[in-house]
């Protein structure tokens, strides 16, 4: 059999954890060949091994069926490998062309011959129906486009072989679309493809072949037209998985956060939020669905008192909360899981237990007359610790040490424990392993049951459509539809999402 | 394995060691005895009663100044300014201690007030800048310390006095000195700010470690995100840690306005409290008793330097750059952790 | 014609003292735009200065009218291998690189100090005997009203500073090195992916900012102070890394500021002559680059974009 690209009993090692062990991966010339595995299940690390970024302890690499010895990334370049990184390796302030010639410019009398590698990179943009601007700065250009310049840099190097990371993850339905014709017609022109991936869905619809790797292991390798997602699903995470989580019918109440005619400007000035109105029951959960980046993120942060709002209000039950401090949004009754737990939910250099206050801090018991009580503060830590199943070694361990899925548990300890009318849960599962994502789930319903109002922004639809009451679809800074989860279905949203308004949609 | 504990204390251990073998090196090199200059370097130190009073004189500002950058670090600021910051309290406290007529018990209190509260105005707007506008403070607090220099030249000049290059001296009701230590100590000028200074570190520890204000500073020093989020008001946090450490730098300048020397003069460099202040905080592990521990080993350095090159004809500027040198390597402290764990490894 | 007379004696002062400023701001942008904060640019003009003056004395028997040449070639080498225990701790030991800058000044002038007392017993060195000094261009300076202001009078070392002010904004914006440079600065584990080394490049930016320092304070030394003392270079470097940052990392606009901070300082000396400024007291002259640099940052003029990785030691596999 020819392979493009064999990669056998990999062991790569860092400290006090073993990433890969024993994996093989073999690809076939002109296959979409995928990589699966859940997060940190160790797909990106077996990437950056081939690609140069991180010498295995173990194992061979083997390219057309030679063995080489992939040091860096420039080997890695001159075997024909390229690497679509998920974080965009893209340089802000300059140009498309500028950013795929770095490192390799076509020089003209000492000077990068820009003119030159412009005209080239317009050449390669168009055989592959890419449609990009050599002139434009990255800045300028949306996150689908940048995503062209990360494949045209390694095509501009003669890749063959590229590897796609979670390439769909920051893209909106249709960019997807694009960009599975792209890679099709990738593969029609001899190259191969390595797509690394968590999505079933995506892996039936492109791939031909997908290799599963489960806690830094081999699991093996399958045709895809061979298998179904459940049987992926359960090669992935070592059990069988049900993808719907159980709960029962919800019981709404009165309407307990109402927002009308919110409009929102963003960091740059720029109004993402433009006159939404919402409404989230106590004892239901209303899942916002969108494409990021229509506004979700500032209208949460108006929520929260993160941002200002420039007009319409925010109401909790009678009491007005409109660009209301965050801390005063809090004693209000909100609790708030962040979208980004690093940058926002924790302090990752304190102690857990100090992150188990973090709101709390200056209140009794914590704290008398500006004096902390650490007594009192661990001693509500463990507690924490124990009812959320949140494991680390002890209260004092600095946050950082945990893992995702135990930092996020205690962020959820901590909001859910202040007993709060309102829970806010932005993307509460991204980046988790299955194991704490039913945990999060099953809190986030039972919390539900408790009469609580919860709002949830993902931008996982199955997520949404799993744990949803209501569904309120985001388009453009606006809610354009209110569907139940019931009667719609991933194409109806998907349309919705890319603002189709619900007459053209459904019909209904 | 080592825990982050053990190595907070073996990094600086380490690293004045290195600082002293390089410096013995140096004095290999160019044909001195190092046993004889280390031995003139302690001797300079502590050789008796006066030279110790001097060194107890010199650890004075010290500990107030790296208790400053200390400060401000555990907030998440490096404030390089405590240089300019020094010079105003040095300013302010000798301006009341030279313009007012009243007794000890308020005179002495206004003095040394005065100073924090100058420092703390010098804090303040590098503060303010970085709040408000995101200025990032290391640039704005280099450019206030020469605006310092300058503007205090010019007042002790055109203000404090005649066209002369110095102020008179400050009223004995606003002066640290005491004739009594200074008699104990073959009149070396040590005074009481020494006091003022062991308590400040208290303040300091007391501030950072168990209030809710310090839970605040650090939370804000770590993470600005997290601690907005948490309901922290991020702007008056790092304000505050500019104003607060800026106080403790004013009060180094009231050591040497009220203390050292009883007068400000016109200054054509800086005194350098300030920026051996970040070597201090640095080598402190930015911990008030830390703090304490590296003002004395900076001032032991300092003043036994001065003994050198009579006791064995070494250059005092030895001490600067052993000094240098320790900074790097505490700095540097990934490589003296890296090589740490390789022997701890190739022991196993 | 006495305007022009003025005019050419403030330019004349201005530029002696804007160039050492436009050449360490140059080193500055070197450094900075690689990712490399360098507050040591003060240590390293005293190093610059401390190695000409000791080499003006000691090879002028030898060197004769070549002398202050070879001195600054001197200079610029051993300040870019000083510079080395900058980059060794920043960018290899992942050293604060504010805190390693400080290091470096007091280590600059420990060394300096130390090696004038080893070597000249006193405090300070001897004086020059070939000093760098102020000449007129040939023909030139016969030009009406431009020769006097531009080409009389003036040092050789301006027009050098002025001239690679623009080299180093070729080298920057228009060479393969200069686009590597930037983007390790900007972006390094970008610059990683596309095979450039960043340490490299960072060790590169920072030996260059050495060796335009190392001018820098050289060129002051054998124009202005002809001498190495404790007194040489008090806070020139931090000007000129205030050029860097007023002049928005770009070597032009550093060169504009570094130029316009040398007029701030010689106004404070020519201001007795100019008769509105007469009675403006000298303190606000000698405050005024400090005041407007901290006004630029506050974004009062313009808001300055620093590179983005400016002072984040990069790791490599890290991410």
């Amino acid at each position: 059999m020819d392979y493009v690209i064999e990669m056998l009993k990999i062991r790569k090692e860092f400290p006090g954890i073993v990433a890969n062990d024993n994996i093989n991966l073999q690809v076939k010339k002109g296959e979409i060949h995928a990589l699966l595995g859940e997060n940190g299940a160790g797909k990106s690390t077996l990437m950056n091994v081939l690609f140069g970024l991180y010498q295995p302890e173990r194992g061979e690499i083997r390219v057309r069926g030679e063995k080489v010895n992939i040091t860096d990334p420039n080997v890695a370049n001159a075997q024909g490998i390229g690497m679509v990184h998920q974080h965009f390796m893209l340089v802000d302030t300059f140009t498309v062309t500028e950013n795929i010639v770095l490192g390799s410019e076509p020089k003209k009398a000492g000077t990068v011959n820009l003119k030159h590698a412009e005209e080239q990179v317009r050449e390669l943009s168009e055989r592959y129906g890419l449609n990009v601007d050599p002139k434009a700065k990255i800045r300028d250009i949306s996150v689908g486009m940048q995503q062209r310049v990360e494949i045209l840099k390694t095509l501009y190097r003669g890749a063959e072989i590229l590897i796609f990371d979670e390439p769909t993850a920051v893209l909106t339905p249709q960019e997807i679309k694009e960009l599975i014709d792209i890679m099709q017609s990738l593969v029609k022109e001899g190259k191969s493809i390595i797509l690394i991936t968590h999505k079933l869905k995506e892996i039936m619809e492109v791939c031909d072949r997908c290799t599963v790797i489960r806690k830094g292991q081999g699991i093996g390798t399958v045709d895809v037209s061979k298998t179904n997602p459940t049987e992926l699903a359960s090669l992935m995470v070592g059990r069988d998985v049900s993808f719907s989580t159980e709960k029962t019918k919800a019981d709404p109440k009165e309407a307990y956060l109402s927002i009308r005619d919110l409009r929102v400007k963003d960091v740059r000035g720029v109004e993402m939020v433009k006159g939404l109105n919402l409404e989230v029951r106590a004892g239901e959960i209303v899942g916002i669905a969108g494409v990021d980046g229509n506004g979700q993120s500032e209208l949460i942060e108006a929520i929260t008192g993160l941002r200002r709002t420039e007009s319409g209000n925010i109401r909790l039950h009678d009491k007005e909360i409109t660009n209301m401090t965050p801390r005063k949004v809090t004693q209000s009754g909100v609790s708030h899981i962040p979208q980004d737990r690093h940058k926002f939910g924790l302090v990752l250099d304190f102690p857990i237990g100090e992150n188990m206050v973090l709101q709390s801090y200056h209140q009794k018991p914590y704290s008398k007359k500006g004096v902390m009580n650490f007594k009192n503060i661990y001693q509500k830590a463990k507690d924490l610790i124990a009812e959320y199943d949140v494991r680390t070694p002890d209260a004092y361990t600095p946050a950082r040490a945990l893992s995702g899925g135990n930092q996020q548990k205690a962020i959820i300890g901590r909001e859910v424990d202040r007993s709060p009318d309102l829970i806010i849960a932005a993307q509460p599962t991204r980046g988790l392993d299955v194991g704490a994502i039913e945990f999060i789930h099953k809190k986030l319903i039972e919390e539900r049951d408790k009469g609580r109002a919860v709002l949830l922004l993902s931008f996982e639809l199955d997520e949404i459509m799993n744990l949803s009451d209501r569904i309120a679809v985001m388009f453009d800074g606006q809610i354009i539809a209110d569907v139940q989860p019931e009667k719609t279905n991933e194409q109806e949203l998907g349309l919705l999402m890319a603002g189709n308004s619900t007459e053209k949609a459904g019909g209904q | 394995m080592f825990s982050n504990r053990l190595f907070n204390i073996l990094v600086p251990i380490i690293s004045v060691l290195l600082g002293l073998v390089s410096g013995a090196i140096i004095m290999l090199i160019f044909g001195y005895n190092p046993i004889a200059g280390f031995s003139a370097l302690w001797n300079g130190a502590f050789g008796d009663a006066y030279f110790f009073g001097e060194t107890i004189r010199q650890v004075t500002p010290y500990i107030l100044s790296g208790l400053a950058v200390a400060f401000a670090l555990r907030s998440g600021l490096l404030n390089i300014g405590v240089e300019g910051q020094v010079f105003m309290g040095w300013l302010a406290s000798v301006w009341i201690g030279i313009s007012f007529d009243l007794p000890m018990i308020l005179h002495l209190p206004l003095a040394i007030l005065a100073a924090a509260i100058a420092g703390a105005f010098w804090g303040f707007i590098p503060g303010l800048l970085k709040a408000k506008l995101g200025v990032h403070e290391v640039i704005v607090t280099i450019m206030m310390n020469y605006i310092a220099l300058y503007l205090s030249n010019s007042i002790v000049r055109n203000l404090l006095s005649d066209g002369a290059d110095r102020t008179e001296n400050v009223a004995e009701t606003a002066s640290l000195q005491s004739t009594w230590l200074a008699e104990m100590t073959f009149y070396s000028r040590i005074h009481y700010g020494f006091i003022v200074a062991l308590l400040m570190a208290l303040v300091m520890w007391f501030i950072i470690n168990r209030t809710t204000t310090g839970f605040e500073l650090r939370s804000v020093g770590f993470n600005q995100h997290a601690s907005k989020y948490a309901g922290m008001n991020v702007s008056k946090n790092i304000i505050l840690a500019m104003v607060i450490s800026g106080a403790f730098a004013g009060l180094a300048g009231a050591m040497e306005g009220l203390g050292t020397f009883g007068f400000m003069s016109i200054k054509s460099g800086f005194t350098n409290i300030g920026f051996d202040g970040i070597a201090v905080a640095l080598l402190g592990a930015n911990t008030a008793f830390g703090v304490i521990l590296a003002a004395f080993l900076f001032g032991i350095l300092k003043i036994g330097a001065l003994n050198m090159p009579t006791a064995a004809g070494v250059p005092t500027e030895l001490v600067e750059i052993i000094i240098a040198l320790i900074i790097f390597f505490v700095a540097s402290s990934y490589m003296i952790r890296w090589v740490i764990l390789r022997f701890k490894k190739e022991g196993k | 014609m006495e305007i022009i007379e003025l005019i050419s004696r403030i330019l004349g002062a201005s530029v002696v003292f804007a160039t050492p400023l436009i050449f360490t701001a140059l080193g500055g942008v070197f450094s900075e735009r690689s990712g490399v904060i360098n507050i040591g640019l003060e240590g390293l003009m005293i190093m610059g200065a401390f190695v000409a003056i000791v080499s003006n004395l000691t090879f002028h028997s030898v060197f004769g009218a070549a002398t202050p040449v070879v001195s600054l070639i001197i200079a610029m080498i051993v300040s870019a291998i000083f510079a080395l225990v900058h980059a060794v701790a920043s960018i290899t030991f992942r050293a604060d690189q504010v805190v390693s800058g400080v290091a470096i000044n007091f280590l600059a002038l420990g060394i300096g100090l130390f090696l004038t007392k080893q070597w000249y017993d006193k405090g300070q060195t001897d004086f020059i005997e070939s000093p760098i000094y102020s000449s007129n261009v040939p023909i030139l300076n016969k030009i009406p009203i431009i020769g006097d202001m531009f080409f009389t009078g003036w040092y050789w070392t301006s027009y050098l500073a002025i001239a690679m002010a623009f080299l180093v904004w070729f080298i920057i914006f228009k060479t393969p090195f200069g686009l590597r440079l930037r983007s390790v600065g900007e972006h390094p584990m970008a610059a990683d992916t596309n095979g450039i080394n960043v340490y490299k490049m960072r060790y590169i930016g920072v030996m260059l900012s050495g060796a335009f320092g190392g001018l820098g304070g050289a060129v002051y030394a054998l124009t202005v102070t002809h001498n190495f003392s404790h007194g040489t270079i008090v806070g020139q470097g931090f000007i000129a890394l205030a050029a860097v940052i007023f002049g928005k990392w770009h070597p032009l606009g550093a060169l504009g500021a570094a130029i316009f901070f040398g007029f701030a300082q010689s106004l404070s000396i020519v201001s007795s002559d100019i008769a509105f400024l007469e009675n403006v007291p000298s303190v606000f002259m000698l405050i005024a680059p400090y005041v407007l640099t901290i006004l630029a940052l506050a974004g009062f003029i313009g808001r300055a974009e620093a590179p983005k990785s400016l002072g984040e030691a990069y790791v490599k596999g890290n991410r």
